[in-house]
């Protein structure tokens, strides 16, 4: 296909033309980055966690006299674990994406300072088979170290044990085994005696990628900190475990605040902002792709019926249809290449100042080749339907005066 | 001559049907995405205190030491005030008023027997929070200084918090239940909700809480009551009165601009008093006196979300308005015969210029309207979210009247180029060519 025509009849309507590029190009820019928002909010949306998050059920137990916790709790387990279906029940300090954050920077060694917030999660007495935690390597806690190990009033665990993340103890020991390693916080030192599955930390959409999975488990003995029961069950169980368990919580505990929730709902609720904006992110998408498609196929029918006679003559002088067809297909490939191109930059503008802005991070190049392919099949797409009916101008057009 | 244009407006739009509805289309989808976002980013910004924010400021001192390193995740650990600090602030009166707070929740009891208790959000204040924040007082008052010396177990509910506890809105001279104290109510205030909670922790969920209850901040620490919020410390100490824990708010009303100045003036030599002392490692720049609303945009109360929601619907406006532009010129350019018979029979070029830019105008009036019902369905759709700003999300007045000259502004700015482009064209030519 000749394109020189294509370029000086352009250049004859350029101004039209220009709009068209630019157009194309500020769909592409937006596209490529709500398209990468979009990715990076269903990753966060769909973030895996080591826990057994479709059994658990949490309820939260609020205004008890401190006196009574340790006396009580045994009473209160034992009692949960009795409802029939249950297959494990713990008290734990917070359960991950929960309320009650309590973070701490820990390093590897004593002097270094961590830029990150490590979610720290206290575990009452089968508090790792409740949660259903995935032990990769060492062991979970022993009897007596739950027993040993309380809160001291400086907010710091007097154990001397813990359990770590995958993440963690990979970013902190690269390539050694992270057992019996020291880890150290705010004028304490544990010794690492297991190592589980990657677990969501307390509040990860505020925490930055590293902090993400950077949580760390602590054995505890009963005491008002650990104010929340987890209690697992089968799936299909679960809404009624928990009405049980609120029943006999709240017989056992008249005075107390109770909130119990199904824990998929929990994490539901978490991300219920970013799933909102992954829609609205999608629909704004759709409507401006549609808008654009629009307005390609508005420009073009008018460029059609402009040229009407012209399209005529050309046909008259033994131009066939298919010709016709690849002319206005080729110019707006052209115009689309342009856009793109130009979309591409703009694309790449938008994402570094976003990153400088806001928590965004550098976005792929696929993102924005994904974007360019679209824009072009749009285009083409988009184009069809008018450049078929300029290839059914008849010849005859030009023997006519208007 | 304007309902003629009007007229030839209406006609050349009946013409392209088709054409028509989707430039209305594009500009009303464009309107109702910036409009929707618009509004949310207007009512999440306002004023919360229209009559008393020029009195109000927020004093900053920076305590740190010279080697802090704040965590990028965690939050400033010099928003807050240090006890020893916020209390010499409040006690050197050198502010028309000024009041340190903190806010805190506590499990409240209904009077009687066999109820279940709940949590109430409150704070723990001085007594000039009242004046200087402007509540009105159901009945009783706001506690005294001296009982704010001397920890009196005192409190005011708000209205709501009254009735719940006591079933009435009069309940002064009774006695609340918080935790496990027992405090006198002297005061009942009504409910008090400014959007967003201005003076509140950054960490609070401003457009959803309010306060319910009151107490001396004495009082709470004296019954060794838990804050909610923002406490940082750096010398390992988690002691309410350490002076290396920030935690309190400081506000103070200052009336005139030399009281801002003199005050201003104190701050500095406060903290370079401190540093002479050896407390402070900072230099006695770090000082600051923020005025109500920049403190506001200091501390980001509106979420990034928001912002970015913003952005991306005035791209999709930008988007529609370049197609818009396309199309005019198209539609304009191609009526060159009609336009150049006009010009030939003595039309000047302003008139074809206003006449094409009332066709604009039309389109972008048709777009207007439809972009305010896309609007109200947007915002119908924000009320639903989660998010704790949520119910904030309606048009006033001076939005509604905003949206039609936006998409009034956008159209005409769209067929400015397309009309200018069609006026110039040569009548002679064109009508030798037909």
């Amino acid at each position: 296909m000749e394109i020189r025509p294509i370029l000086s009849s352009l250049h004859k309507h350029r101004v039209p033309a220009l709009l068209i590029v630019l157009e194309i190009a500020l769909a592409c820019a937006v596209l490529c980055n709500a398209v990468f928002m979009i990715g990076q909010c269903i990753a966060g949306v769909r973030a895996p966690s080591a826990i057994d998050e479709q059994g658990l059920s949490v309820i939260s137990l609020g205004g008890i006299d401190e006196a009574h916790v340790e006396s009580g709790m045994a009473r209160n387990l034992a009692a949960l674990r009795a409802i029939a279906g249950v297959q494990a029940a713990a008290a734990i300090s917070d359960v991950p994406l929960g309320p009650d954050i309590w973070y701490d920077g820990l390093t590897a060694r004593p002097d270094e300072e961590s830029q990150i917030n490590s979610s720290e999660y206290f575990l009452g007495s089968g508090g790792e088979q409740a949660l259903g935690l995935k032990l990769l390597k060492g062991r979970f806690f022993s009897a007596e170290e739950f027993a040993d190990s309380t809160l001291l009033p400086s907010h710091v665990s007097s154990s001397h044990v813990v359990l770590i993340n995958e993440s963690d103890a990979r970013r902190m020991w690269p390539g050694e085994s992270a057992l019996g390693k020291q880890i150290y916080g705010d004028n304490a030192a544990w010794t690492v005696v297991g190592v589980v599955a990657d677990v969501l930390g307390q509040d990860p959409n505020g925490n930055g990628p590293a902090g993400m999975y950077s949580s760390i488990f602590f054995p505890q003995r009963p005491s008002a900190s650990l104010n929340h029961y987890v209690v697992r069950s089968a799936p299909q169980d679960r809404d009624r475990v928990l009405r049980d368990a609120l029943q006999v919580l709240g017989k056992l505990e008249p005075g107390a605040v109770l909130e119990g929730k199904i824990y998929a709902d929990m994490r539901a609720d978490y991300f219920a902002d970013t799933r909102d904006m992954a829609w609205m992110l999608m629909m704004v998408c759709v409507v401006m792709l549609a808008v654009t498609a629009l307005g390609i196929v508005g420009l073009t029918s008018f460029w059609v019926g402009q040229r009407r006679r012209q399209i005529g003559i050309r046909r008259a002088v033994g131009a066939s249809c298919a010709n016709i067809l690849h002319y206005f297909q080729t110019e707006n490939f052209l115009l689309s290449t342009a856009g793109v191109v130009l979309g591409v930059v703009f694309g790449f503008a938008v994402n570094v100042y976003l990153m400088e802005n806001y928590e965004v991070s550098r976005m792929p190049w696929y993102y924005l080749g994904c974007g360019a392919l679209a824009l072009w099949l749009l285009g083409q797409g988009a184009v069809l339907g008018p450049a078929l009916r300029a290839a059914q101008v008849p010849p005859v057009v030009a023997t006519r005066s208007v | 001559m304007f309902g003629y244009y009007l007229d030839l407006a209406w006609r050349s739009l009946r013409r392209t049907p088709v054409m028509t509805a989707l430039m209305v289309l594009a500009i009303g989808l464009g309107i109702g995405a910036s409009m929707t976002m618009l509004t949310v980013l207007h009512v999440m910004s306002d004023d919360p205190l229209p009559d008393r924010s020029a009195h109000l400021f927020v004093p900053h001192l920076d305590p740190r030491p010279a080697n802090f390193t704040q965590n990028l995740y965690a939050p400033d650990a010099s928003a807050n005030f240090t006890y020893p600090d916020a209390m010499a602030l409040v006690s050197s009166r050198q502010a028309v008023r000024q009041a340190a707070m903190a806010g805190g929740t506590l499990l409240a009891r209904r009077s009687g027997t066999g109820h279940t208790p709940f949590y109430a959000d409150g704070r723990f204040t001085t007594p000039d929070f009242f004046a200087m924040f402007d509540l009105s007082f159901l009945s009783g008052s706001a506690w005294s200084q001296a009982d704010e010396d001397a920890r009196a177990r005192v409190v005011v509910l708000s209205e709501s918090l009254s009735r719940e506890v006591f079933g009435t809105a009069d309940s002064v001279g009774r006695i609340a239940h918080l935790n496990d104290a027992d405090l006198r109510v002297v005061g009942v205030t009504r409910d008090w909700q400014p959007n967003p909670m201005f003076y509140a922790d950054a960490d609070a969920k401003e457009f959803s809480d309010a306060d319910r209850f009151f107490l001396p901040l004495s009082t709470s620490l004296d019954l060794k009551f838990n804050t909610n919020g923002n406490q940082s410390s750096w010398a390992g100490s988690i002691e309410h009165n350490s002076p290396t824990l920030t935690w309190l708010q400081v506000w103070v009303q200052l009336d005139t601009a030399s009281e801002v100045t003199a005050y201003r003036r104190y701050l500095a030599d406060y903290a370079g008093q401190q540093k002479k002392l050896g407390r402070y490692e900072r230099s006695a720049d770090s000082a600051h006196l923020y005025s109500l609303m920049e403190w506001l945009a200091i501390e980001r109360k509106v979420p990034s979300d928001i912002h970015l929601q913003v952005w991306l619907a005035l791209a999709f406006l930008a988007v529609c308005i370049t197609n818009i532009v396309a199309l005019l010129l198209a539609k304009f350019l191609r009526r060159g015969g009609e336009i150049s018979v006009r010009r030939a029979m003595g039309a000047r070029r302003r008139d074809i210029f206003i006449q094409l830019a009332t066709e604009s105008a039309v389109i972008g009036f048709a777009g207007g309207v439809l972009g305010l019902i896309l609007a109200q369905l947007g915002l119908w759709s924000v009320r639903h979210r989660p998010d704790d700003y949520a119910h904030l999300a309606s048009m006033d007045g001076p939005m509604l009247a905003f949206t039609f000259a936006l998409a009034l502004g956008a159209s005409l700015l769209a067929g400015l180029l397309p009309a200018w482009r069609a006026c110039r064209i040569t009548p002679a030519l064109q009508l030798k060519t037909q």
